[in-house]
């Protein structure tokens, strides 16, 4: 087994050899501008990048037309929130959407605010899943768009995403999911699941990094957006820039291994994901699951260890890469805003790991890293004075703490 | 983050884990901090006239929370009271090469050494108050 053991796929994926391969050719031997229309190195170009467009299309049960490629996730937030926002801005100027969100799309909606666009924020369940009736209770007359995301990438929750796509549908709101997390990994249907506009992103999936999608929907209803880099009018005047061919190859084929694979693939990450959460929950007492017990990501487990503190325990594995929801591993010394929004309480916010299996991890390295966890956790409780007072029967929450720091 | 190699040893051989008894009237108790901001220590010291002949410390934090009790046991040791009531935090920043992000992790352990010296005393004070009343 090959140290470190790589279990943070919700923060990035290794890309599939076979997508590697894919790709290649498109850097030296295939190098045409796709918007050359002048000559064959253009019209391979070009025909590559429709084959990936169909690809993505393909995965989502969407059409060709539909898909405007971007940089990445981010880039296709922006321009489905900003893009809708900006068009739509005679008909209303209040969007909804959730606390657990990604920062890319909370942060896109700051920006909107700061415009005088109005938004509705809606606290999630302790799942961190968004209630369709609480959606619809907020939705009014001028809302002109909901984002609600797939799947968390923290917790790895799945949202309601049919009833949401139904309810945006009959109110006449449009609906955007941020499906980073899910795509390839869950089953979608643009249609059945009543999605207006959706994005995706390669390097979430075993493709490349600095490429990804956005779904915009053609039909019943057309959505319009505007342009938020303007330039020479590529995807249909909804994103200009010379089309990056190689990470477009790349995101077609991971988006074409994902649909052909993603039954025995998530069949197997489940069975991973079971294995490891009962063997810990077997070898360590005081743990407990964030996020929705089924309804969540293959792959994702989200724990927290009570009266361990997530970055000395992230220490204390230090062979295996994880992420911590602790306020002491990220940079503004917040815990984790999602955890926060699931009300989590902040002591196992700061105690919480996430854990992600992937396409090419094996048993062996789980059973590794379960080793490796249950060690630390009970070395670092032996030296934890809050597992010396529960071990007394004292209930922490009854005691004032001196805070300040 | 990269840790120092002096945070990683005393993460990885923590001195002095363990717990005093807290009622002994030689030994004193700070608990400082709060779990939902992340850090709690609890260093205790046992004083022999007015030198501290022992100290233990539990930490729940981070890395460096740890490495700040940790090291602050070991300095308490052999202390008189007043020279361990003046260990300033920077000093502990110092010798573990804290990153600014960490230095609330120093400023506890500074918070702990006080907070068990003043529990030793007022333990002291109390026991006076009590000889002179049953006299």
């Amino acid at each position: 087994m090959k140290l470190p053991i790589y279990l943070d796929h919700q923060a990035t994926t290794p890309m599939d050899p076979r997508v590697l391969e894919a790709m290649l050719p498109y850097f030296t031997e295939v190098f045409g501008n796709a918007a050359s229309r002048s000559h064959a190195f253009g019209w391979k170009a070009e025909e590559a990048v429709e084959r990936a467009r169909g690809e993505v299309a393909a995965l989502l049960g969407a059409s060709d037309k539909e898909i405007v490629f971007t940089s990445g996730s981010t880039e296709a937030i922006n321009l489905a929130i900003k893009g809708v926002a900006e068009m739509y801005a005679s008909k209303g100027k209040h969007l909804v959407t959730s606390l657990a969100e990604h920062k890319a799309v909370l942060d896109t909606h700051k920006h909107l605010e700061k415009l005088g666009y109005e938004v509705t924020y809606l606290k999630p369940d302790r799942s961190a899943r968004i209630s369709p009736a609480e959606v619809a209770a907020v939705l009014r007359p001028d809302t002109i768009l909901a984002s609600f995301m797939w799947a968390n990438n923290e917790v790895g929750t799945l949202n309601p995403i049919r009833e949401l796509g139904a309810l945006c549908k009959a109110r006449g709101v449009l609906f955007f999911s941020d499906a980073t997390q899910a795509a390839g990994k869950v089953p979608i249907d643009v249609e059945k699941d009543g999605v207006d506009l959706l994005c995706l992103s390669g390097h979430k999936m075993y493709g490349p990094k600095g490429v990804g999608a956005l779904y915009v929907r053609r039909k019943n209803p057309r959505v319009r957006l505007t342009a938020q880099i303007d330039g020479g009018g590529h995807e249909r005047g909804m994103r200009s820039g010379t089309l990056n061919v190689p990470g477009i190859v790349g995101l077609g084929k991971a988006c074409d291994l994902a649909r052909l694979e993603l039954d025995a693939e998530s069949r197997r990450l489940r069975e991973l994901c079971e294995h490891m959460q009962q063997r810990i929950e077997k070898e360590l007492g005081y743990v407990q699951l964030n996020g929705h017990p089924s309804e969540r990501l293959p792959g994702n487990l989200n724990l927290s260890f009570h009266f361990v503190e997530g970055e000395s325990l992230l220490m204390g594995i230090s062979d295996v890469a994880v992420s911590s929801g602790s306020a002491c591993t990220s940079a503004s010394l917040e815990p984790s805003h999602v955890l926060r929004a699931m009300d989590v309480g902040e002591d196992l916010a700061h105690s919480s790991i996430r854990f992600g299996i992937g396409r090419f991890t094996s048993r062996a390295e789980v059973d590794y890293a379960v080793d490796s966890l249950v060690k630390a956790v009970k070395r670092l409780r032996e030296m934890s004075p809050l597992f010396e007072l529960a071990q007394e029967g004292v209930d922490i929450k009854t005691i004032q703490w001196q805070s300040g720091h | 983050m990269a840790y120092s190699d002096k945070v990683l040893d005393h993460y990885n051989h923590p001195r002095n884990v363990g717990a005093l008894d807290k009622s002994r009237e030689d030994v004193g108790t700070g608990v400082v901090g709060a779990p939902e901001c992340g850090d709690v220590m609890k260093l205790q010291i046992q004083v022999d006239g007015d030198r501290i002949v022992d100290a233990k410390f539990k930490t729940f934090g981070c890395g460096s929370a740890i490495a700040s009790s940790s090291l602050a046991t070991e300095w308490l040791k052999g202390k008189t009271l007043d020279e361990a009531g003046s260990i300033k935090n920077t000093e502990i920043v110092q010798e573990l090469s804290l990153p600014p992000v960490k230095i609330h992790c120093s400023v506890l352990a500074e918070d702990a050494i006080k907070a068990a010296i003043a529990d030793f005393r007022k333990k002291q004070e109390e026991q006076r108050s009590a000889t002179t009343r049953s006299a």
